[in-house]
């Protein structure tokens, strides 16, 4: 077990253990974040919803963006699972359906990190999932 | 390290504990390991998230789902349901009383929503038992900045810029406090924690023990590098089990990281903390009898001055504080006092936590911005009056406050205008009491306390603490005339004027409190012989109607102590001089004919 | 000398910094009362819990009463002792320690001496109007102190007595709030625990809760009993205090009328404790002397310094507390068993009566003694040498009981042949009186020179511990002495940690000596009493025609015809006797 000597030392430490719980810092105050929620019903799991969840659980830890990544019923889009539900602070909701892994990454590259719209969005009048 | 994708924070508080959070837990862990989702979702053991109406509590991380009176067999379904397929348990969520809704985020539940978490920022939130939850949520950060970069006069102006106040009831500046014990004069001082928390249904101390023990080892770290101390004592009553045992780990952890012990920060700071233990006196949460306690001696208070600050444990300057004003310590630190001092009243600052209790709807531990009103507290907070009953009085401050009623429900609460109004703060006790309250037998429960947990040292809280409840109690048997009441409002005050400690200074203030705002109900029951509330058995009588009797004898052959008579089809009477007010006859009566009065 | 100016009822007062409101009223000629408030100077005894609420003032800007007796004045402090507010809660305080107490006056044995009682006919209580239930516990009676805790009004003085000042440590507050009381561990026995029977916590009780077992019953029984004989024995400084009792001025001697009152009172013969005060000297003497001796010749395993053992008290603070050491002190016996032990053998001889015939009853300003004679080792064949021993205060209640006008007796003497005493036996009723009286007789046998001056000055005094050292022709001799046993536990550390330098050390257990005995008349907080008592002593040995007690002519016939020589065998079965360890080792299980 590391031992504190310095002040430095202990800033370092907070930064490795900050992650530790990120989860629930983040959980707080999921507005100000991104939000992605998977469809984690018999459907989507069954497309692969669990793995394209990781996906972005990992692609978000190692890219730094603080996110929450949650996951949710079905979305009543079984024709086009994997579907997510993506948030960005300020804006209202929009599911893409069909999600790859090619496509979650494109996501993430274009929307969530520049706010450009890309392919796959379903829409409809919607407010939320909840 | 796993990646964990979700967290289940279950509350391990001694609340939910009792009501089995630990086998909820378990449970959890098992029913997460059938489904190979032990990598994926943590379970975490937190301190209490002060729901404790609603508890045990358990919250999912990151959506944010709150659940409420979760129990053991819950827990396979939570995995399944909410992990597994991501639908949330809709009967486990917190039903709203007033919308009939369910709230599965508790932002949005009213007990949350205008709270402000300084004291308790890290309850609920992070496993007490892990320093490094601790650490990552800036922890012993505070103290490095003190020792690193501030000098302890520059730490002492910060506490006093933020206005901080004594919360163990006093309301001293603390900052002042610091100043006091720095500017003694001797080689060898100490940094006290008061943690003896006594008041009747008062927890926030135990909480933050429990959820969040480093804070407090921080901040008296910190005291010790301001006033010039290297030694560090936690009084704290036995009957805190957990909390003892979260400190002892947190003690142990913080040794091993070098943040207690030798050399801190590499800045030649010297600081370490022993607990010791009181026997459970309420006294001993006054600060002389704690010292005295502490030194082995008998727990009673001596006179002050000399102040702990000039002469304290073991005759060594000594600074004692209380838990919550502790872990108010480390995030005025790292935010500044201004920060803390824009919280709040502008001489009140900060936040305050109280223990909500009574006839609430929401009872638990609320953390809420100093000046809020009581309105906002009971009705906004505590979800209003349990069952629609119309809300009577607000007994804050514990045996030692005063009790409140309507007329104060747009007060301000800060400590000036609650002593205005009879009461005070007190340690944060907030007991709510609705219109079957009888507020003779509310202030006859508090003496009761104190005369319990009077030290006997000195004449007028020994004795007249002890008379005080006589006279209370012969006005609830009925058995006193309005001089009565002259006499104890006089006792009453001179009991506040003579006592030798905060204990007997205060312990009339209930009395004192509910004759100024009740004074018809002291009269009822002394001139008419009547508890308008219906509580005082004593001053209570059944009778039957002969109008509505029937003769049926029923009452007759359920009385216990064949108090009524009656010839069969013409009407009874009941001799109250033989009857013991069970109400077994009101209860069998078919024709509403037996009535109290 | 830092000096504060202050206003206590209008009128100003300055002081030195640290004086309290208390003592700047009093300079002004205002008395503030008290109840548990008590100081005795020089003594180390200083009782202010400021527990009884009574002498609480008024103080200016501050939110509630003071306590006059605890609270320092201050700059410009504005104090009123007797306002309206003040006086109402005084007297409400009191009424409720009233409330508290049982009123049984009439039947007390404190009755007129009580403080309690005496501080409510000052504040003029005429009823009380809070009237509850009373505390009840358990009683005590042990062979000299009984306790009746119904009575007790949680002032602690008696605590502090114990405590502070002894630092025996029997008497603490115990329970909680109502039922809160002093006691020893447990609500133990006095017997069971490790009380030295001192009394002083009896001496600075405020109110009958703690007396002392009276035996004045079994006085007058014994001096109606035609078939018995009864012989008195008083001790020196029993005649320095008892005019005290009898509204006489504090030091007031009344050795005289003591004797006559005695006389009147029925004992078949008055003796006195002095002769039996000389005859210790001369055991006592002999031993250091002995002691001294091999020392010089360089004998290891010799015991120095040597203690004193007169006093019962401080016997039993060693039996219980020191047992490791219980080979040190002189193994002479005390004045009073030393009389019993001579006047059940010798005199019964002498006057041909049966030994289970004779009553021998001391009279002592001690409770201690009570205990002493109750000694198994100091009886024969169950027949105690000295049958029962009662204070000063006793003996004030049986004259006055014998309708006795004391004031107009006319002086009488002591009967012979245990009559006849010394101005050295006579100080052993002080602190210091008994190495004095011993240096006198140790120095002339040691030295064969004879003593010029026999006031050694420089070993009297009221200081808790003294020295001196006395030049033995050559030979200097350090002497120590220590009274209240507190002082005596600190130069028993020193003997126990090797670094005492006495050859020998005087002990008494109560502050003053005898003559602060908790058998004497109360004294009421005021320790100039003491120090009257103790002026009265040294002026009875100044009148004395003999000095030092090996020139007591009786004490010389008394060896000539009956035990020889001092230390020989005869003396060693009568006069001498060992001491038991009586160390309360607590199981913790």
């Amino acid at each position: 077990m590391a031992k504190v000597k310095t002040l430095d030392d202990l800033r370092k430490m907070k930064d490795e253990l900050k992650s530790r719980i990120s989860l629930r810092e983040n959980s707080d105050n999921p507005e100000s974040l991104v939000q992605v929620k998977v469809s984690m019903a018999t459907c989507g799991i069954a497309s692969g919803a669990k793995e394209i969840m990781n996906y972005f659980i990992e692609e978000f830890d190692s890219q730094n963006i603080d996110a929450v990544v949650t996951q949710t019923g079905c979305m009543g889009y079984c024709y086009a699972e994997p579907t997510i539900e993506v948030t960005l602070p300020g804006e209202k909701p929009l599911v893409f359906g069909n999600v790859t892994f090619s496509k979650a990454s494109e996501i993430i590259e274009k929307y969530i990190k520049e706010g450009e719209l890309v392919d796959g969005i379903i829409p409809d009048n919607y407010e939320t999932i909840e | 390290m796993a990646k964990y994708k979700s967290h289940i924070l279950v509350c391990g508080g001694t609340g939910c504990r009792a009501s089995l959070g630990e086998e909820i837990v378990q449970n959890l862990i098992t029913a997460l390991e059938e489904n190979n989702l032990e990598q994926e979702i943590q379970v975490v053991r937190t301190g209490c998230f002060g729901f404790c109406e609603k508890g045990p509590v358990v919250k999912m991380v990151p959506d944010n789902t709150f659940y409420v009176q979760v129990t053991p067999e819950d827990a396979n379904e939570l995995v399944l349901e909410h992990v597994v397929k991501g639908r949330k348990v809709e009967r486990l969520l917190y039903l709203d009383p007033e919308t009939k809704e369910r709230v599965s985020d508790s932002k949005h539940m009213g007990f949350y929503k205008k709270q402000i978490r300084i004291a308790l920022r890290n309850c609920g939130f992070i496993n007490p038992e892990n320093i490094d939850e601790y650490i990552a949520r800036d922890g012993y950060s505070a103290l490095g900045k003190v020792l690193v970069e501030m000098t302890p006069e520059d730490a002492i102006k910060c506490i006093k810029d933020s206005g901080l106040r004594g919360r163990g009831g006093g309301g001293f500046p603390t900052g002042l406090k610091w100043e006091f014990t720095r500017k003694a004069q001797s080689s060898q001082k100490y940094v006290v924690c008061n943690a003896d928390e006594g008041d009747p249904g008062a927890f926030m101390d135990r909480s933050i023990l429990e959820g969040d023990p480093h804070t407090v080892l921080e901040a008296m770290a910190i005291c010790g590098y301001c006033i010039g101390a290297d030694a560090g004592l936690i009084y704290i009553r036995a009957e805190y089990p957990l909390a003892i045992q979260r400190l002892k780990i947190a003690i142990d952890q913080a040794r091993q990281y070098g943040v207690l012990g030798q050399d801190i920060f590499g800045t030649g700071f010297n600081f370490d903390v022993e607990i010791r233990y009181g026997a459970g006196a309420f006294v001993c949460g006054e600060e002389t009898a704690l010292i005295h306690s502490m030194e082995g001696l008998r727990g009673e208070p001596t006179v002050k001055p000399p102040f702990p600050a000039e002469r304290g444990y073991k005759d060594k300057p000594t600074n004692v504080n209380n838990v919550e004003t502790f872990a108010n310590i480390p995030p005025i630190i790292l935010k500044g006092g201004e920060w803390f001092a824009a919280i709040g009243t502008p001489k009140s600052t900060g936040t305050k936590v109280f223990a909500l209790a009574g006839k609430v709807n929401n009872v638990g531990l609320i953390e809420v911005p100093m000046g809020i009103t009581l309105r906002e507290v009971i009705f906004d907070i505590g979800g209003g009056i349990k069952g629609g009953k119309k809300f009577k009085a607000v007994q804050t401050g514990g045996p030692s406050g005063g009790c409140l009623t309507d007329k104060h429900l747009d007060i301000p609460i800060d400590y000036e205008n609650l002593l205005a109004c009879g009461s005070m703060m007190g340690s944060g006790g907030m007991i709510v009491m609705d219109e079957d309250d009888c507020m003779v037998s509310v202030a006859k429960f508090y003496l009761d306390f104190t005369v319990e947990e009077s030290c006997g040292k000195c004449a007028p809280c020994r004795i007249g603490n002890k008379r005080l409840h006589e006279m209370l109690d012969k006005i609830t048997l009925g058995k006193a005339d309005e001089d009565e009441l002259t006499k104890l409002r006089n006792l009453a005050n001179v009991i506040k004027d003579t006592s030798l400690c905060g204990l007997g200074q205060t312990s009339p203030n209930p009395v004192l409190s509910t004759m100024d705002n009740f004074s018809d109900e002291y009269l009822a029951h002394v001139r008419d012989g009547k508890c308008p509330a219906g509580q005082c058995k004593a001053l209570m009588h059944y009778v039957i109607d002969s109008h509505l009797c029937v003769g049926c004898t029923l009452c007759g052959r359920v009385c216990p102590v064949d108090a009524i008579s009656g010839e069969k089809k013409t009407p009874h009477a009941i001799d109250s001089t033989i009857c013991i007010k069970c109400g077994a006859c009101l209860e069998k009566c078919k024709f509403g004919a037996i009535s109290v009065q | 000398m830092e000096i504060v100016k202050l206003t206590i009822d209008d009128k100003p007062v300055v002081v030195e910094k640290g004086t309290t409101l208390l003592e700047a009223a009093k300079t002004i000629g205002i008395n503030i009362p008290t109840l548990c408030y008590m100081k005795l100077e020089d003594l180390n005894f200083e009782n202010k819990p400021g527990g009884c609420r009574i002498c609480v003032v008024e103080v200016e800007g501050r939110r509630n009463l003071a306590p006059a007796c605890k609270t320092e004045c201050s700059e410009g402090m504005v104090v009123h002792s007797h306002t309206v507010r003040v006086v109402n809660a005084r007297r409400t305080v009191m009424e409720l320690i009233l409330s508290d107490h049982p009123a049984e006056c009439l039947t007390c044995a404190k009755s007129g001496e009580c403080e309690l009682q005496t501080l409510a006919q000052n504040l003029g209580i005429r009823e009380i109007h809070y009237k509850g239930e009373q505390s009840r516990y358990k009683g005590d009676k042990s062979p000299a102190i009984i306790r009746e805790m119904d009575k007790c009004i949680m002032c602690r003085r008696c605590e502090t007595a114990c405590n502070d000042v002894q630092t025996v440590g029997v008497l603490s507050a115990i329970n909680r709030g109502f039922e809160a009381v002093v006691a020893p561990a447990f609500e133990m026995d006095l017997d069971h625990s490790v009380c030295t029977y001192c009394g002083q916590c009896v001496a600075v009780c405020p109110t009958g809760a703690l007396t002392e077992r009276d035996y004045t019953w079994k006085v007058i029984e014994a001096l109606v009993d035609p078939n018995k004989t009864v012989v008195v024995q008083t001790a020196p400084a029993v005649r320095a205090a008892l005019g005290e009792s009898f509204g006489m001025e504090p030091g007031t001697l009344v050795t005289g009328k003591m004797v006559a009152a005695l006389r009147k009172l029925g004992f078949d013969y008055v003796f006195d404790t002095d002769f039996a005060a000389d005859l210790t000297i001369m055991e006592e003497g002999a031993e250091i002397l002995d002691r001294l001796s091999k020392h010089i010749n360089g004998d290891k395993d010799v015991k120095l310094p040597i203690l004193t053992s007169c006093c019962p008290g401080w016997v039993n603070f060693l039996e219980h507390h020191f047992p490791e050491m219980k080979d040190i002190p002189s193994t002479a016996k005390s004045p009073q068993q030393m009389f019993g032990a001579i006047a059940k053998s010798y005199l019964a001889k002498e006057l041909d009566i049966k030994r289970e015939n004779m009553v021998v009853v001391s009279v002592m300003p001690c409770l201690a003694k009570k205990y002493e004679c109750t000694r198994e080792e100091f009886s024969v064949g169950g027949d105690p040498d000295v049958n029962m021993s009662i204070s000063t205060r006793e003996l004030a209640q049986l004259i006055r009981n014998a309708n006795i006008d004391f004031n107009k007796l006319t002086d009488e003497d002591f009967d012979n042949p245990l009559g006849s005493s010394t101005g050295a036996s006579v100080i052993f009723g002080t602190t210091g009186g008994v190495i004095e009286a011993a240096v006198r007789t140790a120095y002339e046998q040691f030295t064969k020179l004879e003593l010029k001056k026999v006031d050694f000055e420089e070993l009297r005094g009221m200081e808790g511990i003294r020295q001196a050292t006395i030049d033995f022709n050559g030979l200097p001799i350090n002497i120590g002495i220590a009274h209240g046993l507190g002082n005596a536990r600190k130069l028993l550390e020193d003997i126990k940690a090797g670094k005492s330098v006495f050859h020998a050390i005087e002990i008494m257990a109560c502050p003053g000596g005898c003559i602060g005995g908790g058998g004497q008349p109360y004294h009421h907080g005021d320790v100039e009493i003491l120090k009257k008592r103790q002026r009265a002593i040294y002026r009875e040995d100044a009148g004395k025609p003999i000095r030092k007690s090996h020139e007591n002519p009786y004490i010389i016939k008394l060896y000539e015809e009956f035990l020889g020589k001092p230390l020989s065998d005869k003396s060693h079965e009568l006069l001498h006797t060992h001491y038991f360890d009586k160390k309360k080792r607590v199981e913790i299980s």
